[in-house]
């Protein structure tokens, strides 16, 4: 049975420069990389060497804790670079693309028609595994779990956020066939929450139960959802992935190989033609990028701006990003900038500005922090944006002081570091919600796993 | 403004790590951020944030405080001139109105000052010998504490207070955001029980009543006190024109105060609303009770007189010493009004209870808000029960 869930608390945060739904093609990058501090909580274990050649599906790294679980090169080419940074941690692994790729042979397979043990062997060998991730705890799923369900979220609800069921109107029954396979590795239920306002294709995929979601970000977030559905309790793994990774997984069944393609969305205020481009995991994406970008002092962010990685320094596709967003860097000072009522370009949920008047007016909201960091002033301001149950800045004190009884009470089960990313916008004293959160998620891994 | 900015960095270098002063750069640094909002870009987690920091909060506090300070100063030299008598004799001569506000102003610029001097003084030794940045919340507190002291109150008296509530107060919990009890109600009443004299009777409310004979004021809640009639209109209370404390008096001046800080989400409308109810309540509990002036005193007035109107909006609703959640701001704020008017009709010595009443509170609301916490904590334990149970 469905049940609409109904979002009043959070924010939208309305930006400049929205992907236009064009899909253009990039001219294929020459290199690709895997970057194994996207993949949190996992220590890679090599199985390659610079030199080496390999195909698209080919395992590059496994995960040192759980060592079934690979991670397998997205293209076919030549291990060129291994980089490392201090006590030999491992930054990236660099891959020189072949012109074209070459598949690793997978094997056709009906989902349908396997074992569940099958379905989690061959998802663990292709490398589709760390698609999967858990919840507590935002980690790769281990696959020795039952999770009690699987949550998938078809959108997002972040601001430029890119549209799934635009990227997947092709790709339909490859998501259909990823849901079929998924299905196989629960005993309880596959939720899958879609945009109340929209009917997609994702309203007609079998073999789930459907929710309605409606409401203000984070109302698209994986987390918000679980907890108005069927909410984390001590002890509960429950298990999310992302829609385009379910298409990732549904092409492993139906072609038989590993291709992990992607249809980003490019965005933000400084690209001159936002709309979507078809890429691929780990893709170098500088070439786009200075093609759409003229401006230079920008900061180039893979995933979204709430939560998205930094990736000015080497312009690799993240591990789980179906966005790319550039926005203005606000390395800049300003004369009195704190002065009550003027600097309207500036976004508030606070009236201290006349943003509020012009509710449906789009930023261009740069990196500036807007003020310093402070201790706790302000209370209800967190509140705001926070549609669960929690109380979240109890929970973050809780976190701060490594309380560890008390962040269970408190519901730290139920979060993500995602989820106080609204937290963390709206904070006045900048408060840096979310590095607290995932902080004290690593510290409830280490004490109670 | 490119060439303070050109100033500024170039004496940077200096409070930087390994430069001449480095160990004044808190100083600089306050003075740098706020003439600028800094070039800092966000490192980790969001990369965009609220256009809110904690400087523009404080300033809108202080904006909200601007007509009371400006009441204060006219109704320090009003409460003075209208009691003097008759220069002229033209019956209807008035005052003019610029001798009035000057006289006031004399008077209260120079308290305003020694409280912002002393003060950010001491915040700023403090940041120094602790390395941190100066924090923005004395710009409120020196503000308020001139305009909760009585006009007469000395100087020096005024300065010992405020080291007494910086100190004490605030510096020693670890500054802004750690304290447990409002600094500027610490300040009043650090002043009151040592300094009594100066604080309290009928001498000290109207300027230079100590020393000119034949002026005296007694605010309205000391005269019920002594279960005197009072000789102030309603409006007058209302208005602001009778003796008290500097910026207490002028309900209509509190009540723009308290739209700007509602307006802008600055301060808790709950808490506000709730302190009224509970005030409401007490007032009217004690009106039908009514034996003596103080509770015979309808409970509504009791709304406009003494400093109930201003500690509610401006000292109430200070976020670090009020209850953080909602739920414990609404209890937060009516056990406030409660307390208030209780200690008012009950201590005959001492009929001013909203000061105090707020202290109390201060000290209790983290006891709220962990009862409130409590709530949504059980209700997990019990989902979790529901949950073995079933599985």
């Amino acid at each position: 049975m469905s049940k609409d869930i109904r979002i009043k608390k959070g924010l939208e945060i309305k930006l400049k420069g929205k992907a236009e739904k064009v899909v253009s093609v990039a001219s294929r990058s020459k290199v690709f990389a895997i970057v194994p501090s996207q993949i949190h909580g996992v220590i890679p274990k090599l199985v390659v060497k610079v030199g080496d050649k390999v195909k698209a599906g080919d395992p590059i790294f496994f995960s040192k804790k759980m060592e079934e679980v690979k991670f397998s090169s997205p293209v076919s080419g030549e291990i060129i670079e291994i980089n490392r940074g201090a006590k030999r941690k491992i930054l990236n692994i660099k891959i020189a693309a072949d012109a074209t790729d070459s598949y690793k042979d997978f094997g056709i397979k009906n989902p349908t028609e396997l074992s569940s043990e099958d379905v989690k062997a061959h998802l663990l060998a292709s490398g589709c595994w760390p698609f999967i991730k858990q919840r507590p705890y935002d980690v790769v799923a281990n696959p020795a779990d039952q999770p009690k369900a699987i949550f998938i979220s078809s959108f997002s609800s972040a601001p430029l956020a890119a549209d799934d069921s635009f990227a997947l109107a092709n790709e339909q029954k490859e998501f259909q066939t990823g849901i079929d396979a998924l299905k196989k590795l629960t005993t309880g239920k596959v939720h899958l929450a879609v945009d109340g306002t929209t009917n997609t294709f994702f309203n007609q995929v079998t073999g789930v139960e459907i929710h309605n979601v409606y409401g203000k970000h984070p109302a698209g977030n994986v987390g918000v959802q679980i907890h108005f559905i069927d909410p984390i309790n001590q002890g509960d793994r429950v298990w999310v992935i992302n829609p385009q990774d379910v298409a990732i997984i549904g092409r492993l069944f139906l072609h038989g190989k590993f291709d992990a393609s992607r249809t980003i969305a490019l965005a933000g205020s400084e690209v001159v033609k936002p709309q979507y481009v078809k890429t691929t995991l780990g893709a170098d994406l500088s070439e786009i990028i200075v093609k759409n970008v003229p401006n230079k002092n920008v900061r180039v962010i893979s995933g979204n701006v709430l939560t998205g990685i930094n990736i000015n320094q080497e312009k690799f596709l993240g591990f789980y990003d179906n966005l790319v967003t550039v926005i203005p860097e606000g390395n800049h000072y300003e004369f009195l900038g704190w002065h009550p009522f003027i600097g309207n370009h500036k976004l508030s949920i606070n009236r201290a500005f006349f943003s509020w008047l012009t509710p449906n007016k789009e930023y261009a909201l740069d990196t500036n922090l807007n003020g310093e960091e402070r201790a706790f002033v302000v209370t209800g301001e967190m509140e705001k944006v926070m549609p669960m149950d929690i109380f979240p800045m109890q929970l973050l004190k809780a976190t701060l002081a490594n309380d560890i009884e008390k962040m269970e009470n408190l519901g730290i089960y139920e979060v993500a570091p995602e989820d106080f990313a609204l937290v963390e916008f709206v904070s006045t004293s900048k408060i840096e919600a979310q590095e607290i959160i995932r902080k004290g998620l690593d510290l409830m891994i280490e004490e109670v796993g | 403004m490119n060439f303070l900015r050109k100033q500024l960095d170039k004496i940077k270098p200096n409070f930087d790590k390994g430069g001449k002063f480095e160990k004044y750069a808190p100083v600089y640094f306050a003075f740098d951020t706020f003439l600028f909002v800094p070039n800092h870009t966000t490192k980790k987690g969001a990369h965009v944030r609220d256009g809110n920091d904690l400087k523009r909060l404080m300033y809108v506090v202080v904006l909200a405080l601007l007509p009371a300070l400006f009441f204060g100063m006219w109704n320090v030299g009003y409460q003075h001139y209208s009691q003097l008598p008759n220069p002229t004799n033209d019956p209807n001569f008035v005052f003019p109105f610029m001798d009035v506000f000057m006289f006031g102003a004399l008077k209260v610029i120079p308290m305003v000052i020694v409280s912002y001097v002393v003060g950010l003084g001491i915040e700023f030794l403090f940041a120094i010998s602790r390395g941190h940045e100066v924090n923005e919340g004395y710009l409120v507190t020196g503000m308020l504490i001139p305009l909760i002291m009585p006009v007469d109150l000395p100087l020096w008296m005024l300065a010992i207070s405020v080291v007494f509530a910086v100190v004490i107060g605030k510096e020693v919990f670890g500054g802004t955001g750690m304290n447990i009890m409002n600094p500027a109600l610490i300040a009043r009443a650090f002043a009151f029980f040592s300094y009594a004299p100066y604080m309290s009777g009928d001498k000290v409310w109207v300027a230079d009543a100590s020393t000119i004979d034949g002026v005296s004021g007694e605010t309205i809640l000391g005269t019920l006190a002594s279960n005197n009639p009072i000789n102030y209109s309603v409006f007058d209370t209302f208005m602001g024109y009778v003796p008290g404390s500097i910026g207490e008096t002028s309900v209509l001046m509190i009540l723009i105060g308290a739209a700007l800080l509602i307006y802008t989400g600055v301060a808790s409308w709950r808490i506000m609303l709730a302190g009224v109810v509970g005030a409401s309540v007490m007032g009217l509990l004690f009106n039908a009770w009514g034996v003596n002036a103080l509770m015979q005193f309808p409970w509504w007035e009791h709304l406009l007189v003494g400093g109930f109107a201003f500690g509610i909006v401006f000292m109430a609703t200070d976020p670090v010493t009020a209850a953080q959640t909602n739920t414990g701001k609404w209890i937060y704020g009516f056990l406030i009004g409660i307390f208030a008017i209780m200690i008012r009709v009950f201590n005959g010595a001492y009929p001013e209870g909203i000061m105090m009443a707020i202290l109390l509170m201060n000290v209790f609301s983290p006891t709220i808000d962990h009862y409130v916490v409590q709530g949504n904590i059980n209700r997990r334990k019990k989902r979790l029960a529901k949950n073995l149970k079933t599985a």
